[in-house]
């Protein structure tokens, strides 16, 4: 087999804490007088400490054709890795050799704009992912029939729910025809039925000759799309190969605490009740995710949290004392609903041993999961942004003359331009 | 796959060849490859046009009222009270011709400046020379020029003012307003990425920029002597271009010309290679 992609003494070193601090011209002026004066010996040996290598050494290749998967915990490289094959950012030492034209899907939907048209925007963001405006003309009535928002097209996306907003960016996505494709998580967004049949075109993708390189936290995902598996731990390649062996080597080592012991304990969520989407606000809403221990919990703490977009916390359930033997759990959290506004919400769990963050229990790890939760529900408070609030409940109004009641969700009027979702078959 | 007449393994051989590597100090600057990405070019002008006056009342007039108010301003207090000299022309045209060029410049050197910070989550997301966003953000602003060049079509009708030949060398003076806008928005755009001081002060620099620039004054009121340095500021060249070239003045002087365009081509070329040499790390620190 030809290869496409060949890596070799791959790395990349960030500085740490470089991303928060961007350097206002002060700071730079101030530390160039202290090097000048002699008095930045001190400091630059403390920044060369700050130094982090992101990957190191990696070597690989991937043949034509190949899908391979990228596995490994939360900060191993996984990302770092798609970056600096799409060219978004450069290699610090090493090489890669790439064969034909890369597309990379690291976001779904890179370059939506509000205020454009599903139409417009599937012309921006197909030019932005690299396709061809002719391409997009070609392809466009296939796409918007793969994201079924026919009778939206014309719409500003900024009317759409997010559902059908996520919908339309993957169809682009999807859509896409490029040599190699990088997908970095993407796929687990949107609901079940429309995440089979995203997978059912990446596996298209691949039987057309083209060459894939997916990174999952979904081990099954994985292991249903891939022939190869590789394994990042820290920044290091652990193991390459095909997939099966690859997955159990990671999941036995996870188990063993010799993925370096500290944390990685969760390592996948979903709904109890399927996918990642919650459609009704009045349903019970379950949070099941897995745990994998290394090391017993006694007397500990499991917390659940909702996050909204700006990190403020919608909810929070805490429960102890937990106790947990080793090996790997399945662990549901139960509400009855969830009446919140539509929109995007992240999802965090946290695990503490004996004790919590309160009476100096120690935290075996805190994952701010991937993919979010989306709530995709006709929006049943104030019409207006700055009045519809925190919650999603429906009201209603008595006392009026007529003797008529009017509900909330009832009243075309207090669901104005924002079309509902029909329910996918 | 639409090659069947070749084998796997020439199809293969077909296929260009990346090499992914740090790069060394001075890059090449690699132009012909936004050719390749002019596409994408178009669509992100489109979109920025598209979206510039959605939810605003007065739409597209925006172009024409800003220009045009600024004039009035400063046909009262410059024209009227201050008693400029304009060069024997009425002052309203005499501002005006040189309000919408650096009108242009100006809008264009603010967008591009801010051009590869506000766009960060592409930079963070897709790869494409990155160069495209401070060109897109100058594209930007011609839309708004050619609105507001047609107020001076009208303000030259009702003055009787009837350009002479020399109209035919306005597209030059535009490029030339174009490309300072996008030579000074090459190093802002790129010092923005590690420095966010740019954004304060480029309100600062565009104030500054506009008295250095004979916009409500002539030209003429400065000596001689100082011309030629005077004129290193490419937008004198630009001012002094299309008075020329709309208002049927004597032509400027073939040294302010030069100068002005050699400053902005000393500035471009230099600016592209200090955006090629820092923008491999803009993905990391934007």
């Amino acid at each position: 087999m030809q290869h496409v992609i060949r890596v070799n003494g791959l790395g990349k070193r960030y500085q740490m804490g470089a991303r928060e601090a961007y350097g206002t011209l002060r700071d730079t002026i101030t530390r160039s007088v202290h090097n000048v004066l002699g008095r930045g010996a001190a400091r630059s040996a403390s920044a060369e400490s700050q130094w982090m290598w992101a990957l190191r050494d990696v070597s690989f290749e991937v043949g034509d054709g190949e899908i391979l998967g990228i596995i490994g915990r939360n900060g191993s490289g996984k990302s770092t890795l798609l970056k600096i094959l799409s060219r978004i950012t450069e290699p610090t030492t090493g090489y890669a050799e790439v064969r034909g034209r890369v597309g990379s899907l690291l976001e779904v939907g890179t370059g939506f704009h509000p205020e454009l048209t599903g139409r417009e925007n599937v012309f921006v963001n197909g030019a932005i992912l690299g396709m061809r405006r002719c391409e997009i003309e070609r392809r466009f009535d296939e796409i918007v029939a793969f994201a079924e928002v026919e009778a939206y097209i014309d719409t500003a996306v900024k009317h759409y729910s997010s559902g059908m907003q996520m919908r339309l960016a993957f169809a682009v996505a999807a859509h896409l025809q490029p040599n190699i494709l990088l997908v970095d998580e993407v796929l687990a967004v949107g609901d079940i039925e429309f995440q089979r049949r995203c997978l059912g075109k990446m596996k298209d993708v691949s039987r057309e000759g083209r060459t894939v390189i997916l990174v999952s936290h979904q081990m099954g995902q994985i292991r249903r799309l891939c022939q190869t598996g590789l394994w990042l731990d820290r920044g290091r390649v652990r193991h390459v190969g095909d997939v099966g062996a690859t997955i159990s080597q990671y999941e036995s080592a996870i188990l063993s605490g010799d993925d370096d012991g500290a944390g990685q304990c969760f390592s996948q969520w979903e709904l109890a009740e399927g996918g990642h989407v919650v459609r009704a606000g009045d349903r019970p809403v379950t949070f099941r995710v897995r745990v994998t221990l290394a090391e017993p919990v006694v007397a500990g703490h499991y917390g659940v949290g909702l996050l909204d977009e700006q990190d403020a916390v919608v909810a929070g359930w805490a429960f102890e004392p937990v106790a947990l033997p080793v090996g790997t759990h399945t662990l549901d959290v139960r509400i009855p609903m969830l009446p919140i506004r539509p929109g995007t919400y992240r999802v965090s769990f946290a695990l503490f041993n004996r004790g919590s963050n309160l009476t100096g229990g120690r935290l075996i790890e805190k994952w701010v999961a991937t993919p979010s939760l989306t709530l995709d529900l006709p929006p049943l408070g104030h019409p207006q942004d700055e009045w519809s609030g925190l919650l999603n409940v429906p009201a209603t109004l008595s006392g009026l003359p007529s003797g008529d009641r009017v509900r909330t969700d009832s009243h075309p009027a207090s669901v104005p331009a924002v079309p509902r979702v029909a329910a996918s078959s | 796959m639409t090659t069947g007449a070749i084998s796997e393994a020439e199809r293969h051989q077909l296929l260009p060849l990346h090499r992914i590597a740090p790069s060394h100090a001075w890059v090449p600057l690699r132009l012909a490859e936004l050719w390749e990405y002019r596409e994408l070019l178009y669509f992100l002008i489109w979109r920025e046009v598209r979206v510039r006056y959605k939810q605003t009342a007065l739409g597209v007039a925006w172009a024409v009222i800003q220009p045009v108010m600024t004039m009035l301003v400063f046909s009262i207090f410059f024209g009227r009270l201050g008693g400029l000299p304009s060069d024997g022309l009425p002052y309203p045209v005499f501002t005006y011709s040189a309000l919408i060029p650096w009108q242009l410049f100006a809008f264009a050197l603010t967008e591009s400046s801010n051009s590869v910070v506000a766009n960060q989550r592409l930079i963070t997301k897709v790869y494409f020379p990155r160069l495209i966003m401070p060109l897109s953000g100058v594209c930007v602003g011609l839309v708004d020029f050619v609105v507001a060049f047609g107020v001076l079509v009208l303000l030259l009708m009702w003055y009787h003012i009837a350009p002479s030949a020399a109209i035919l060398t306005l597209p030059l003076w535009t490029l030339l307003a174009v490309g300072s806008a996008f030579a000074v928005g090459l190093w802002l755009s790129a010092l923005n990425v590690r420095f966010r001081d740019v954004r304060y002060t480029l309100p600062f620099i565009t104030q500054l920029w506009l008295c250095a620039t004979p916009v409500a004054y002539s030209g003429r009121i400065v000596p001689p002597f100082w011309r030629p340095l005077y004129a290193s500021n490419p937008m004198v060249g630009v001012v002094a271009g299309f008075r020329w070239a709309l208002l049927g003045q004597t032509r400027p002087a073939m040294t302010t010309l030069a100068v002005s365009t050699a400053a902005m081509l000393v500035i471009l070329v230099s600016g592209l290679y200090y955006f090629r040499r820092t923008e491999r790390t803009f993905a990391d620190i934007v």
